[in-house]
């Protein structure tokens, strides 16, 4: 057992990590689709969606050949439809709340549709929102993650300058370094932040990294208003005996690195046990048994009741040969310098914790798990130490915000990850829109 | 398992479906595979004067991504030699003489060239014919086909002389290109013809190309007025079927209807109002002759199910109950209902209702799903909810007459009972 990359040959690393829901391949394709959606009035579909997208609007503009139209209603909802219809988990959004479920038919496609129109759009290059006259106004905006790009380009179309503080050299945030590859390519994510900032108005400078490169309060000076879409970042930690050995990672530093250095360059064990059974759990469970890990198991301390991805997700990666244990919590890794075992407790439910879900109890018995790697995915926790030294008000280093948007401090504004601690991509540029929002009022643009 | 056959003035058929006058009945190769498709009959692609086509010749109006649901043509009568026409007819008669094999005529407008049109297609052997007085295209311009159907003096005369000359049945085919389909009914059952059949093709402009700015069909980029025919013209040929059947002079003979006839249960339909047989040619012209295995299944079960043991059982039951507005029953009313339990919360019922009917659907919001329902004290049971819903059976109209006796607008007024009850 051992630790190792380059396992596969170029034509299975690109079998492996091609698109997972491939786009409609012609127009007749997504038409009969797209002539299947009842357009129905008040669709549950659109108030399921965290963005409100117009989503009956936008499946009959494509009917009517009006594809312009249709990705225009998409991106005045969401700027990052095109990426969202990727990456989005609609099954429990908009496809999931489609009335032909109450059919028991299958729903309408939406986000193949929305991908239909948005790339269209994207491949033509159409700039669908124009500027309004130059306000004068200045914002910075700290992360080029979706909730940043999101508030950006509002802001943009309403005549305010905007500049955006990135610490990686790519924009996009978690969309270009936190999903898997099957969903969304990094050129994709390029390509995404390129359109979505060529409306202009817009400019990001990389590499820049608040607390190390710039201050807050710098910004404040030099800006009129600044929205903080930072994100979160650090891995919870397992806090058990053996996490510091070769052999553990987290999750969410695993899939950076498979997007940033490619998937040949990029170790994987024979066996690995992924902890936790989130989107990303399952991201990074699926992408190292694609990597070409033989045995993946993913273990879970509750049970498939209470599992936060969706069934969809799980079905990805038991269809890739992932195995499931319920009911099963790491103890201990153990191992001479590397990891060879994973000791887990196994777990019984309890009473009802404060997210409502019957929370874990160690029954006491354990058993041991061979393995070579341990890939940690049990949640990302917030930057509470840079939230606190901007004294932020906060809560577990999640910012506490005021009408969708406003931070304890005059002028400052934050939004997606870093207020809500880690929701769907969609969720973030929704909170994008609101920081936009709470800012054009802040500066008074909204009467002029 | 009921008796499907048809017997029209003599004329027989081991089923009431006849593939009408058109491309599909142009000559023997084609009629040949209908017959052994299971067709009972055709009628012979009109025959008739030589003439030329254009092409393109056909276009069509789509929806809803289904496409066809119109269709029109600016084609001619047949443009094959006669004597060929006249050689295949005899061989197909031969190879299924128990089909009803009519042809279709349509003569330069003297005498003579009826009558000696009807002796050779006589001689050919052809069990009736069908005279084309409804072509709308092509034809009229030289004072023929829809030209002489639109003057019932000039219909008359032509059905006159070709009774003169015919000795098997006559069917005259009758435009809808006029406001009423009986005046020239009437002229030509007065002239002497043995049956009716209606409609032709009605004149149309199917669209407009948006890049070339041309009317479809396209001929060198220009286009003329097409026949139009398909699913989308059957409520305009029940409509001219049923005043032709409720014609004291007109009724009196049997009808072969067309127009959109595309299922077992369209044609039922057309019986149900009056036809004998029914003509097909557009659904066809989609699917291809294999259509007719299905309506030969579907008349027979739906006969076997409400106890018809011929098709003469059930022609022309539906006719009466089409009366005139003033005799309607004021006193019916009837409300919807929507089934709770099979609503899927489109709301297409309530935007419909609220935005162009009476206001009478309640919204109750919910997240992501409303609730809606009647509001039974506004609702005019105008059927508009019902229509609208996609799910069959959710909302019903149930019966709430507003008092036990029939009263119609006639009694209404003589009674001087208040007009307005707003």
């Amino acid at each position: 057992m051992s630790i190792s990359a380059n396992r596969l040959t170029k034509e299975q690393y690109e079998q492996n990590f091609s698109d997972i829901h491939p786009p409609f391949e012609t127009p007749d394709a997504a038409l009969v689709e797209a002539n299947r959606c009842l357009f129905c009035y008040d669709a549950p579909c659109m108030k399921s969606c965290p963005t409100s997208i117009d989503v009956p609007k936008f499946i009959k503009q494509i009917t009517t050949d009006n594809i312009k139209g249709s990705a225009h209603t998409i991106f005045s909802s969401n700027i990052m439809g095109a990426g969202c219809s990727k990456v989005c988990p609609v099954e429990k959004l908009c496809e999931g709340a489609c009335v032909f479920n109450l059919m028991h038919e299958e729903p309408i496609p939406i986000a193949k549709l929305q991908r239909y129109s948005t790339e269209i759009a994207m491949k033509k290059n159409w700039q669908l929102f124009k500027r309004k006259g130059s306000t004068g106004k200045k914002v910075a905006i700290v992360g080029a993650g979706p909730a940043g790009l999101s508030c950006a380009h509002v802001l943009s179309r309403e005549g305010v300058d905007v500049t955006i503080f990135e610490k990686e050299n790519k924009g996009g945030g978690l969309m270009t370094y936190g999903i898997a590859a099957y969903k969304v390519t990094p050129k994709f994510c390029e390509d995404e932040v390129n359109y979505i900032t060529g409306i202009g108005g817009i400019e990001i400078k990389y590499n820049q990294e608040l607390g190390k490169d710039f201050s807050l309060e710098e910004l404040q000076k030099k800006y009129d208003a600044v929205y903080l879409g930072i994100g979160v970042g650090l891995a919870r930690q397992l806090e058990i005996p053996g996490e510091d050995l070769q052999g553990v990672e987290d999750a969410i530093t695993f899939i950076y690195n498979l997007r940033e250095k490619g998937y040949p360059a990029i170790p994987v064990g024979d066996k690995v046990a992924v902890i936790g059974m989130g989107m990303t759990a399952i991201d990074a469970a699926t992408q190292a048994k694609r990597l070409g890990a033989k045995e993946v198991t993913m273990l879970y301390r509750r049970t498939q009741e209470e599992m936060p991805c969706t069934q969809v997700e799980l079905d990805i990666a038991m269809l890739d040969g992932c195995e499931i244990i319920w009911l099963a919590a790491p103890k201990e890794i153990k191992g001479n310098g590397k990891v060879e075992q994973l000791v887990c407790s196994v777990m019984a439910l309890g009473e009802p914790d404060a997210s409502g879900r019957r929370s874990p109890v160690d029954t006491g018995k354990t058993f041991t798990l061979e393995v070579d790697m341990v890939i940690k995915a049990a949640g990302q926790m917030p930057f509470a130490e840079l939230v606190n030294r901007n004294k932020l008000e906060n809560k577990s280093g999640k910012i506490v915000v005021k009408e969708k948007a406003a931070t304890s401090i005059a002028g400052v504004f934050a939004g997606g990850d870093a207020v809500n601690g880690g929701k769907e991509v969609v969720d973030a540029v929704q909170a994008g829109k609101d920081g936009a929002k709470a800012i054009i009022n802040y500066l008074g643009l909204n009467n002029v | 398992m009921a008796d499907i056959s048809c017997n029209f003035l003599g004329i027989k058929s081991p089923n009431p479906f006849w593939l009408a006058s058109a491309p599909p009945t142009d000559k023997k190769y084609n009629v040949i595979r209908a017959y052994e498709a299971g067709w009972g009959g055709v009628v012979w692609k009109t025959l008739g004067s030589q003439v030329k086509n254009v092409s393109s010749r056909y276009s069509a109006v789509n929806y809803g991504g289904h496409r066809v649901m119109g269709f029109n043509n600016i084609e001619l009568i047949s443009d094959r030699p006669l004597e060929i026409n006249l050689r295949e007819i005899t061989e197909t008669v031969k190879e299924f003489p128990d089909r009803a094999t009519i042809v279709s005529l349509m003569a330069d407008n003297d005498k003579e060239s009826w009558h000696e049109l009807i002796k050779k297609c006589e001689d050919a052997g052809a069990m009736g014919f069908e005279l084309n007085f409804g072509c709308p295209h092509g034809m009229t311009e030289r004072g023929m086909g829809a030209a002489v159907g639109q003057d019932p003096e000039i219909a008359k005369m032509v059905v006159e002389w070709v009774m003169e000359k015919a000795t098997i049945p006559v069917i005259t085919k009758l435009t809808p290109n006029v406001h009423s389909v009986v005046p020239t009914g009437k002229a030509v059952v007065e002239a002497g013809t043995n049956a009716l059949s209606l409609i032709n093709t009605i004149q149309s402009v199917t669209g407009v190309d948006l890049d070339t700015f041309v009317p479809n069909p396209y001929v060198a980029g220009k286009s003329v007025y097409g026949g139009y025919c398909g699913p989308a013209v059957k409520p305009i040929a029940l409509k001219f079927l049923t005043s032709i059947a409720q014609n004291d002079v007109t009724k009196k003979v049997p009808i072969s209807g067309i127009g959109g006839v595309s299922t077992w249960k369209d044609a039922v339909e057309f019986m149900l109002l009056g036809s004998t047989s029914v003509q097909v040619c557009t659904a066809a012209m989609k699917h291809g002759f294999r259509i007719v295995e299905d309506m030969n299944e579907g008349l027979n079960n739906w006969m076997d199910e409400k106890g018809f043991k011929t098709i003469y059982d059930f022609i022309g039951k539906s006719v009466d109950t089409i009366t005139h507005w003033e005799d309607l029953d004021i006193n019916y009313h009837h409300i919807a209902k929507i089934d709770q339990d099979k609503c899927i919360h489109c709301g297409l019922c309530y935007i419909a209702c609220e935005d162009t009917s009476h206001q009478s659907i309640n919204l109750e919001y919910g997240r992501p799903y409303n609730k809606y329902t009647i509001k039974e004290e506004e609702c005019v049971g105008c059927n508009l909810c019902q229509l609208m819903c996609p799910v069959n059976g959710c909302i019903t109209m149930e019966e709430h007459r507003v008092a036990p006796e029939y009263v119609n607008w006639k009694m209404w007024q003589a009674e001087g009972r208040p007009l307005n009850d707003h």
